[in-house]
């Protein structure tokens, strides 16, 4: 198996590769909670890139790094929770959540 | 690196890429709280206790089950009808998710931080947490309580039927 | 020699690890105790479900099984027998992986919740700083398999049956770790071998278990509460009720599936008075200093069957609760208890020491819970029953 220069390095590019594939669901999918659920993906890999840091790194305070981790996991969740609210709603209007066909603010 | 660390990032890249792929979105939502539950084992591989049972205890206990409640009271449960799954303009997400991967892929293999060093665990404790969160960081801790208030509140409010509603 | 029976397979596991050179004898100790945990637990677990069948029945004015062995005690052998060659049937429309996956990730959670409880002295799995939390990280991960049975059987009761289930335990789940969150902050710590110890000192011969303080007391009752539900136990069991959704959202699982159903369930029922006992009743600490002599683990799994007789009489006493009025019940009544337990417990540290305290925190428990259950059941006419007979 190939190793990188540090673990740190493996870590961070789980985290990109994590990122990306959920910034690809959340443009390429039709259906609007598939959107939420890339975004869900991107908080994590962001997480987990604040996790690596907080491990490999030295820093003067050891506890920011996890503290911030857990705030966003606390934020993550609020907007997971108010998201699929919306998600719901508009499903009561338009009776679909299929988000080519929400199109009438176009033009 | 380790055979652990191989394994669980295969688990969660593979996770994720079942959780943005897959038709059925149920499907999709599992391989989504496999994702976290794979994050989670990785937290714990890097040491951070609290963050990796907070993970579990907050995404898969809570926000996995959120997302499948949304699925089903939405009926996206059923089989998609024609138009498939990915919308017209799939080309341009992929492209932009590529870029945007080889970009994070390259700032990585090209900085400092990737350099060996000198690497000593940081020894934190629940009760430093604790300390931290009742001390320094108390302010971000009312805020958040404020936002998640203002979250459950506004969710509730979003979702609910209105009065005078067909349904 | 009674020190020896306390600590008996803690030096029997040093013995067995011995014979291993140097480099494997962690990991060895670790799976000696995996195996004792899945020895004992499941072991236990058949003498819940005789003792809950006949318990039941002796209950409900009828003999329970008496054929297997004298009073019936082989019976969970031959459930097992019968539960391993049934036919296991998937329905065609099933999701096969899912159905399947469902009934293992039931256990192996439950299982993964044992390893931190602390079964006797110095006897714990997994001694981290931040157990408890594991538990309930754990705890909250078995929503996520009973979604998982009830979706993939394609069945309507299945899927309405989890539905409730999960909308049940995410409620309790609040309360749960409320009434928990008290006993962490009395003690300082998350750690479940920190807080038995801290219960394990005695005033005049008398424990320092936190069910004999005021606080405690009330954070017991509302544990319970929320456990039983938590297990979908009685009075809290309309997702699985026979008379409801046939078996709710384990409808469509047959043989070997259903008995790892069973089997999950029960094992969470035992894991959960486990934490219970951990909590609130002193773990492995002997309920007065004379009786210290009795090996630790005893008194750990005495509680345990003790909470768990409990369990089994108050499912065969209370009728059934709706799903409205569990939700109600949960988030009306449960959590606002639990907030004020906590602020009483805070209370209670700062009156400091004497006996004014314990009236201080005793009345207004006891006053809020009255005057809140006198409010709550002011709107409520209890008039004589009427009987629509279909035509």
């Amino acid at each position: 198996m190939t190793g990188f220069a540090t673990p740190l390095t493996g870590y961070l590019l789980v985290a990109a590769l994590l990122f990306a594939i959920g910034l690809a669901g959340a443009l390429t999918r039709r259906n609007a909670i598939l959107v939420l659920i890339g975004i869900e993906l991107m908080l994590n890999a962001a997480n987990l890139n604040l996790i690596a840091f907080w491990r490999y790194l030295p820093h003067p305070e050891a506890l920011t790094g996890m503290i911030f981790a857990i705030f966003s996991i606390a934020v993550a969740a609020a907007e997971a929770a108010v998201g699929l609210g919306l998600v719901i709603s508009i499903h009561r209007h338009a009776h679909t959540t299929d988000l080519d066909e929400m199109n009438r603010m176009k033009g | 690196m380790s055979f652990v660390f191989w394994l669980l990032a295969a688990i969660t890249v593979a996770g994720g890429l079942a959780a943005v792929l897959l038709k059925n979105l149920v499907h999709c939502a599992l391989a989504l709280t496999v994702v976290f539950a794979g994050l989670a084992l990785l937290f714990l591989q890097l040491d951070a206790q609290f963050a990796g049972f907070a993970q579990i205890l907050v995404y898969v206990g809570a926000v996995a089950i959120l997302v499948v409640f949304a699925i089903l009271l939405t009926r996206s449960s059923e089989t998609p009808k024609d138009g498939g799954v990915f919308s017209r303009t799939w080309g341009a997400g992929l492209a932009i998710s590529a870029a945007v991967f080889a970009v994070l892929g390259w700032v990585v293999l090209q900085s400092e931080a990737g350099l060996p060093r000198e690497i000593n665990v940081p020894n934190v404790t629940v009760l430093q947490i604790g300390n931290a969160l009742m001390g320094r960081y108390v302010l971000p801790l009312e805020i958040v309580a404020l936002l998640l208030t203002a979250a459950l509140i506004g969710a509730v409010i979003v979702a609910m039927h209105e009065k005078g509603d067909a349904k | 020699m009674l020190e020896k029976a306390d600590q008996l397979f803690i030096l029997l596991r040093n013995w067995i690890v011995g014979f291993l050179p140097a480099g494997w004898q962690a990991a060895a100790g670790v799976v000696l105790g995996v195996i004792g945990i899945v020895a004992v637990f499941p072991g236990l677990f058949a003498i819940t479900t005789v003792l809950e069948r006949k318990g039941l029945g002796r209950m409900q004015n009828r003999i329970g099984p008496n054929r297997t062995g004298p009073f019936g005690i082989l019976q969970p052998i031959a459930d097992a027998i019968k539960s391993l060659t049934k036919e296991d049937i998937v329905p065609l429309n099933a999701d096969a992986v899912v159905h399947f996956l469902a009934p293992v990730f039931l256990v192996v959670v439950v299982f993964m919740g044992f390893a931190v409880l602390p079964v006797g002295r110095n006897m714990v799995l997994v001694d981290m700083d931040a157990s408890l939390l594991f538990y309930f990280a754990m705890g909250a991960s078995t929503e996520v398999s009973i979604f998982m049975a009830g979706w993939s059987s394609r069945n309507k009761y299945s899927l309405l049956g989890a539905m409730r289930a999960v909308a049940q335990m995410i409620s309790y789940e609040v309360p749960l770790l409320l009434s928990s969150v008290v006993v962490v902050m009395m003690t300082g710590s998350l750690s479940l071998v920190k807080i038995v110890e801290a219960q394990n000192r005695y005033t005049w011969g008398l424990p320092h278990w936190y069910i004999f303080t005021p606080w405690g007391c009330a954070a017991f009752v509302m544990y319970a509460i929320a456990a039983t539900a938590e297990t979908n136990r009685s009075p809290f069991d309309l997702p699985e009720g026979e008379s409801e959704l046939v078996a709710g959202y384990f409808t469509e699982y047959s043989g070997f599936k259903f008995a790892l159903f069973f089997l999950g369930e029960y094992l969470g029922m035992l894991s959960i008075s486990g934490l219970g006992t951990t909590l609130f009743l002193g773990g492995w600490s002997a309920p007065l200093a004379a009786l210290n002599w009795v090996p630790s683990w005893i008194w750990f799994f005495s509680k345990v069957m003790l909470s768990i007789v409990v369990l089994i009489w108050v499912r065969g006493t209370l009728p059934r609760l709706r799903q409205d009025q569990l939700m109600n019940f949960a988030w009306k009544f449960v959590l606002p208890m639990t907030l004020l337990d906590l602020m009483v417990a805070a209370l209670w540290r700062f009156l400091g020491d004497g006996w004014a305290r314990w009236v201080v925190c005793s009345a207004i428990l006891v006053i809020v819970y009255v005057a809140a259950g006198r409010a709550g059941m002011r709107g409520k006419h209890f008039g004589p029953r009427t009987y629509r007979y279909a035509e």
